[in-house]
């Protein structure tokens, strides 16, 4: 079996992940896994190597399997590159009733992606989720950690424009 | 007890049982995929579905515990229904390509669908289509037959113990799957094949090659290590298409190594022998079996006549039947000769004589599975007798604490307790440890000579760990591998290992080399030892007397010497200087044919009967199942007419069940044992300077028969041999940057590649045998290393 | 009548500061335990009286729950909060973790108390970023003010919380779900029994709540469990805390007594948007039957009406739809949700949800078939009551609901390929 490098997760990211495994038993380090991909994610401009993975089991003491079936059952992990600003949008029951598929439409047109896609210059993916449970006040997206509220296409475009 | 009443019938239960343990007890079949007896339960395929009073929904039988009073129906109209649903959505996504499926006819799914399929699907959606990764030479992958049961990860997870395939992915898109590419590296991943329901994971030699209806199976024992697995030889016409387990719960259980599983594509590799053939004027010709048989007997008698009978030895391979053990020595014997030795593979014999009847495991496979504790002494348990570190893993997950003595911190597939991971020449040094420990531990006298053994022997925690988990486990063994076995002190370390034993009131184990060690030793080829343990009239050579005395004439039976010989290099020298060599052999090599005079064509274990004694002391017997190709002949055959053209009585056989019968009454008072009696090594030697050789034969190099199994030989596990030391010596010899390493042992030298490996000790360089890249070293417990280039 | 549980901080400043919520009386029932040392039979007796019922979705009375809890058994027990909030339509915990953060810490700890547990932990879904800012912030004070740790004030008692963040997937709202996913797994629902009492965190007695449940906890303690009863019905007691979504004015998370007439929470919500007519309600969340709006506007908002109206209360996510809503599209999007969440595990749900999900979406877009609406019906059922968690039947109920109560829309989009609103 190839040797896995913890070295790829930073100091930093190390660091991190220390504070969460110590929430849980010390026999159990695999609770730590949800963290420890969400912080290598994070590391590495928002998406997860098969390295970063593999690191991440070395570092907890798991099987790489293991730690490749929580990457891909869980949406908020990537995969595969993302642009600089993935853009979660909701498009869920109460998003849907108040907009969210105009929303979509008008975030399409702006960055001229489809849902699913990155701009070519890497600065947007967009993205559909499920219910981002904000219900209330829909329609709804996720940048990054911020949740954007009571979406319009006129909010939307402020957003857009400040981001850097 | 508790009774519950299924289908209205009342049946006795274990409380707490699930129900489908009990119904299929009870003879009553409920539909089923995800669940398998050997595996936990998952109760996620939802086929199992019955109908429990009380109970508004229907209830997974594989997850429902039996209780008093319990009324259910596996037939009802809602259990029925239930099911029916249930397959409705296992096919919809099916391909249903069972006309070009190898499990069609054997398949749980296409079966079940006959059963409670509809006939006309109401799917009307585009089916699903699963990407099929490949994962190495052994199995085969359809992923889009896959259902999803996840027998196949948790074997991994549970039984096996080395998590590679898993399932990623989530609901619809949820696979089957390593995702990365990667081969399989479990010595048991075969097993995969008979757990999957459907045809997503298939054998990939026996792919397309045969229908299940064509096959018919016959019973057999595996050859290639001490467990004796039992086995199913599937046959179409003259040909083993495939092999599969059959099921043994004493021995293997439902399992098999690969090593079992896929040896039988050695059968018809090319260097089969098949006619036999004399070396006439340095040339070799093809001759009929009485030509060839005549000349053999010429040859053997005229080494008597013009030196002595004693001048005839006999080396057996490992895997040779107990008849065709039992014929040979009876042969070598006839003729007036004791030379005679299968433990082609010991340095060290100097306590033959200590050992009981035969080596024995010292309790019943079975029994490994309840151990509270045990010791290993020398092994890599899980690639020399895999069967045997799957019952081992099994006492591990029930709390046994698994210790380790060993050269190379191998890979278990179970956590180990404690260990020590040591020279080879160290290792008889933490055995007195223990024992020194153990002796503080009883407050008891050192037996006679342990004394002065243990004076300046450094006892550490870890030792006194070792001493007394054994010593507070209800059950425990100690247990020494094969790598006890190839070590220059096995004598000492078979006393010491057996005293650590006695006194922590451990049974003592031999888990010994190859398939039929027990048979040789039971069928008397020693040269101490007669058939049924009694000793010989006078002591003959052993391999290495043979071999380094320089005979001149030998028979060698179903053994490579130049492989299968831990010192390969002089077998092969001395064969070489003989007058003549009789070889009965399945396989022909340049080697023999450069050293043999005759050659006979004998039998692989699927075309011959014969017995196999394992390391319980089972005797299992078996039949043949194919025609052997060309003018081979079973082993025991030909042993029987060269005694009678060696004019020797007692060689009138019929059938092979009249040798084993002979012997058998040999054997009739022999009581396994495992007892040592004490009698302390000499002085250990000290160590020389120099690198030590750690020496271990790698799984797929055992025999010839897996040696030459194409699939075997291309898995991770295969080696075409590479040299091994840690980084901190590959620095100290020069070696760090270096890509080969140049090795020269006894004055033979090879040329390896070099890999760093931190579980090889200081001082220690670890080069397989059983290779031909290191068949040339010899066996001096020093070597030397350079780079090479 | 509003805002006297869970919500009882949010007319303050700063509502989530361990000063604003000992501004309205909160820890007083945690320091009187830490120093009374109360009968934890006491402690369920008062939850049972006060009819307290699971907040999440299930409506499982609370002080049965704990009564399960195996409390004298040795070793390590655990509290598991469950903020795992992603049920469509339900948006009420994480104004509680916003909002009232020590209310739950608070709660946590007497369950842990109760229950024998000196650990607890809060799974927070992992987009709740802020949320868990909050609640963590407000773990830290209490920590430093010595109400949780080791030896809280010298009572010889210990607990502790620490969140773990989900990453993505509504399923692990199941209970046991969110087990596997705290043991840093997939999120695959275990079957039961055994259950979570008996085995549940790393196979360890746990009882998991729901956030809403377990900030009720300390005031229905401190002011009795008869006072919460009295606040909603008998066997509906309380107040609840209603996320109103949709097509009305005011969205927004109400807390308001059981019991409030649909038609007076509606009211508070600003009633239907544009003028527009009532059409449906989802009562209770996505999972929960659709009912039309003259069924609903009898109902009143607690388990006992809602059940009677055909539905069920949920999570108390009221979705709001009004007259221009196409039927077909919604249940299209709800499908589509069940499909991409179901966890793969079962045959039923895991080869059904896809079919339903293809089916709805066919039809939506003019490529339905005549058989399509009893085939939707026959497989939603086949799921329904054939898995290991409730996701399937929460897959299959929108669907019956739906097309029992506007088939005609469904079929109008067979018929002519198009919407008919």
């Amino acid at each position: 079996m190839a040797q896995a490098n913890i070295e790829l997760l930073t100091p930093a990211s190390r660091a991190e992940i220390d504070t969460w495994v110590a929430k849980y038993p010390p026999e159990r380090k695999q609770s730590a896994v949800m963290a420890a991909l969400r912080i290598a994610q994070d590391q590495n401009a928002g998406w997860l190597t098969t390295e970063l993975m593999d690191a991440v089991a070395a570092y907890l003491g798991m099987t790489p399997i293991a730690v490749y079936e929580v990457a891909t059952f869980y949406s908020m992990y990537q995969l595969e590159p993302v642009g600089r600003h993935k853009i979660n949008v909701c498009t869920n029951i109460s998003c849907l009733l108040r907009g969210s598929e105009d929303v979509v439409k008008h975030l399409q047109q702006r960055l001229g992606i489809k849902l699913g896609e990155t701009t070519a210059d890497g600065r947007y993916t967009l993205k559909e989720v499920e219910c981002l449970g904000a219900c209330v006040n829909a329609p709804v997206a996720q940048i990054a950690r911020q949740y954007y509220e009571q979406l319009t296409p006129e909010l939307i475009d402020r957003i857009i424009d400040g981001l850097e | 007890m508790v009774t519950i009443e299924i289908n209205g019938k009342p049946v006795q239960a274990r409380p707490g049982a699930m129900l489908i343990e009990v119904a299929d007890e009870a003879g009553i079949t409920i539909p089923r995929f995800c669940y398998h007896k050997k595996l936990s339960v998952a109760a996620s395929c939802r086929m199992c579905l019955v109908e429990v009073e009380k109970v508004a929904k229907p209830l997974p039988a594989c997850a429902t515990p039996v209780t008093e009073g319990m009324k259910v129906w596996t037939r009802s109209p809602k259990a029925i229904a239930a099911q029916r649903n249930v397959m409705e959505f296992l096919l919809i996504n099916h391909p249903l390509d069972c006309p070009i499926c190898d499990q069609g006819g054997e398949c749980d799914l296409q079966e079940m669908a006959m059963g409670y399929g509809r006939d006309v699907s109401r799917f009307h959606e585009g089916k699903r289509v699963v990407a099929s990764p490949d994962i190495g030479p052994l199995v085969a992958t359809d992923m889009t037959r896959c259902i999803h049961c996840t027998r196949c990860v948790r074997f991994g997870e549970e039984i096996a113990g080395v998590m590679e395939l898993g399932a990623p992915g989530r609901g619809e898109h949820m696979h089957i799957g390593t995702y990365v590419e990667k081969s399989l590296s479990s010595e048991l991943s075969g097993n995969i094949i008979d757990l999957c329901p459907v045809g997503a994971l298939t054998s990939r030699p026996y792919r397309y090659s045969a229908r299940p209806w064509e096959l018919k199976a016959h019973a057999s024992v595996s050859p290639h290590d001490c467990v004796g697995a039992n086995l199913h030889l599937d046959v179409r016409g003259h040909n083993v298409m495939r092999v599969r387990p059959r099921e043994n719960d004493e021995i293997n259980e439902v399992w098999l190594a690969d090593r079992d599983r896929f040896s039988y594509l050695a059968l018809a590799h090319e260097e089969r022998l098949l006619a036999p053939q004399i070396k006439r004027d340095g040339a070799w010709q093809t001759v009929d079996w009485n030509t060839a048989l005549t000349a053999a007997a010429q040859g053997l008698r005229s080494v008597m006549q013009n030196h002595a009978a004693r001048q005839l030895g006999a080396l057996a391979g490992y895997g040779a039947t107990t008849e065709e053990f039992y014929l040979l020595q009876k042969l070598l014997r006839g003729l007036g000769s004791n030379n005679i030795d299968h433990r082609l593979r010991q340095l060290d014999l100097s306590t033959q004589e200590a050992i009981p009847a035969f080596p024995w495991l010292g309790q019943a496979l079975a029994d490994l599975d309840n151990l509270d504790a045990a010791l290993l002494v020398g092994s890599n348990v899980r690639k020399e007798q895999p069967l045997v570190a799957l019952r081992l893993r099994k006492a591990a997950r029930g709390g046994a604490r698994l210790m380790a003595v060993n050269p190379v911190d191998y890979d278990f597939n179970f956590p180990l307790a404690a260990r020590r991971v040591v020279d080879p020449a160290a290792m008889s040094q933490e055995l007195i440890a223990i024992a020194q420990s153990l002796l503080e531990l009883n407050g008891e006298q050192a037996p006679e000579g342990f004394a002065a053994l243990a004076a300046g022997v450094v006892v550490l925690d870890e030792h006194r760990l070792m001493a007394r988990n054994l010593k507070d486990a209800a059950q425990a063994a100690v247990m020494v591998g094969n790598t006890v076995a190839y070590h220059p002190q096995q004598g000492a370390l078979l006393m010491l290992a057996s005293l650590v034993a006695r006194l922590s009131g451990a049974r003592f184990g031999i888990l010994s080399e190859g398939g039929n060690s027990a048979g040789a030793w039971l069928a008397g080829a020693v040269p101490h030892r007669r058939a049924g343990g009694e000793a010989s009239d006078s002591a003959g050579l052993d391999w290495r007397g043979m071999v380094s005395g320089g005979l001149k004439g030998y028979v060698v039976l179903n053994v490579e010497p130049e492989l299968d010989c831990i010192d390969g290099a002089a077998a092969r020298a001395a064969l070489a200087a003989a007058e003549c060599v009789v070889a009965l052999t399945p396989y022909v090599t340049d080697a023999m044919r450069d050293y043999a005079d005759v050659l006979l064509p004998i039998a692989l274990f699927p075309e011959t009967s014969g017995t196999q004694v394992n390391v319980e002391g089972r005797w299992q017997g078996f039949a043949g199942c194919t025609t052997p190709p060309g003018q081979v002949r079973p082993g025991w055959k030909v042993l029987r007419v060269l005694g009678n053209l060696c004019n020797l009585d007692g060689f009138d056989y019929d059938a092979s069940d009249e040798v084993r019968n002979e012997l058998e009454a040999a054997c009739s008072a022999v009581l396994p044992s495992s007892k040592l009696v004490w009698k302390a090594p000499a002085a250990l030697p000290t160590r020389g300077s120099g690198l030590s050789r750690i020496i271990d034969y790698p799984i797929y190099s055992v025999d010839g028969m897996v040696r030459r199994s194409a699939a075997l030989q291309n898995t991770p596990d295969a080696t075409a041999g590479v040299a091994r030391l840690n980084a901190a010596m590959a620095a100290q010899y020069g070696v760090a940057t270096a890509a080969r390493v140049r090795v020269t042992q006894s004055g033979g030298t090879c040329v390896l590649p070099l890999v760093l490996d931190e579980r090889v000790p200081n001082g220690c360089v670890h080069v397989p045998a059983g290779v031909a890249t290191s068949a040339m070293l010899g066996a001096d417990a020093v070597l030397e290393l350079t780079a090479a280039e | 009548m509003a805002n006297d549980v869970c919500f009882r901080t949010l007319h303050l400043e700063q509502p989530w500061t361990l000063d604003s919520y000992r501004s309205v009386g909160g820890y007083s029932v945690w320091e009187k335990i830490l120093k009374e040392k109360t009968a934890p039979d006491s402690i369920i007796a008062e939850l049972k009286t006060s009819a307290l019922r699971g907040r999440g979705g299930a409506g499982f009375p609370t002080g049965l729950k704990w009564s399960f809890m195996p409390r004298n058994v040795e070793g390590q027990k655990y509290v598991v909060c469950n903020s795992d909030e992603g049920e469509p339509g339900t948006c009420k915990d994480r104004d509680i973790l916003r909002y009232n953060p020590h209310q739950l810490v608070e709660g946590m700890a007497i369950a842990g108390y109760t229950m024998g547990a000196s650990k607890g932990y809060n799974y927070i879904r992992g987009e709740f970023w802020e949320p868990y800012e909050r609640f963590q912030a407000a773990i830290e004070e209490a920590r430093a003010a010595g109400l949780l740790g080791r030896n809280i004030m010298g009572s010889g008692i210990d607990f502790d919380i620490d969140v773990h963040l989900g990453a993505g997937a509504y399923v692990c709202g199941e209970e046991t779900a969110l087990l596997e996913s705290l043991e840093g797994k997939k999120g695959q629902p275990r079957f039961k029994p055994p259950f979570p009492a008996s085995y549940g965190l790393y196979g360890r007695p746990t009882t998991i709540n729901n956030t809403e449940s377990l900030a009720s906890v300390p005031v229905i303690l401190q002011h009795g469990g008869q006072w919460f009863l009295e606040l909603g019905k008998p066997n509906n007691g309380g107040t609840k805390l209603f996320s109103v979504s949709g097509h009305v004015n005011k969205p927004g998370n109400y807390e308001v007594p059981m019991g409030l007439p649909f038609a007076d929470l509606l009211e508070l919500a600003g009633g239907v948007w544009k003028g527009h007519k009532l059409k449906a309600v989802i009562p209770g969340g996505s999972s929960t039957p659709v009912l039309p709006a003259e069924i609903a506007m009898g109902m009143t908002m607690d388990y006992d009406s809602i059940s009677k109206a055909g539905s069920m209360l949920g999570a108390g996510s009221v979705i709001v739809m009004d007259e221009t809503t196409c039927m077909v599209g919604v249940l299209a999007r709800l499908s589509h949700f069940y499909f991409e969440e179901s966890c793969g595990q079962c045959t039923p749900c895991r080869e059904g949800t896809g079919w339903l999900a293809r089916m709805v979406h066919r039809i939506e877009h003019g490529e339905g078939r005549q058989e399509d609406l009893d085939l939707l019906v026959q497989a939603a059922s086949q799921i329904e009551g054939h898995t290991i968690c409730a996701l399937g039947d929460a897959a299959a109920m929108p669907v019956k609901s739906f097309i029992k109560h506007y088939r005609d829309e469904f079929q109008y989009h067979i018929d002519h390929k198009k919407c008919m609103v």
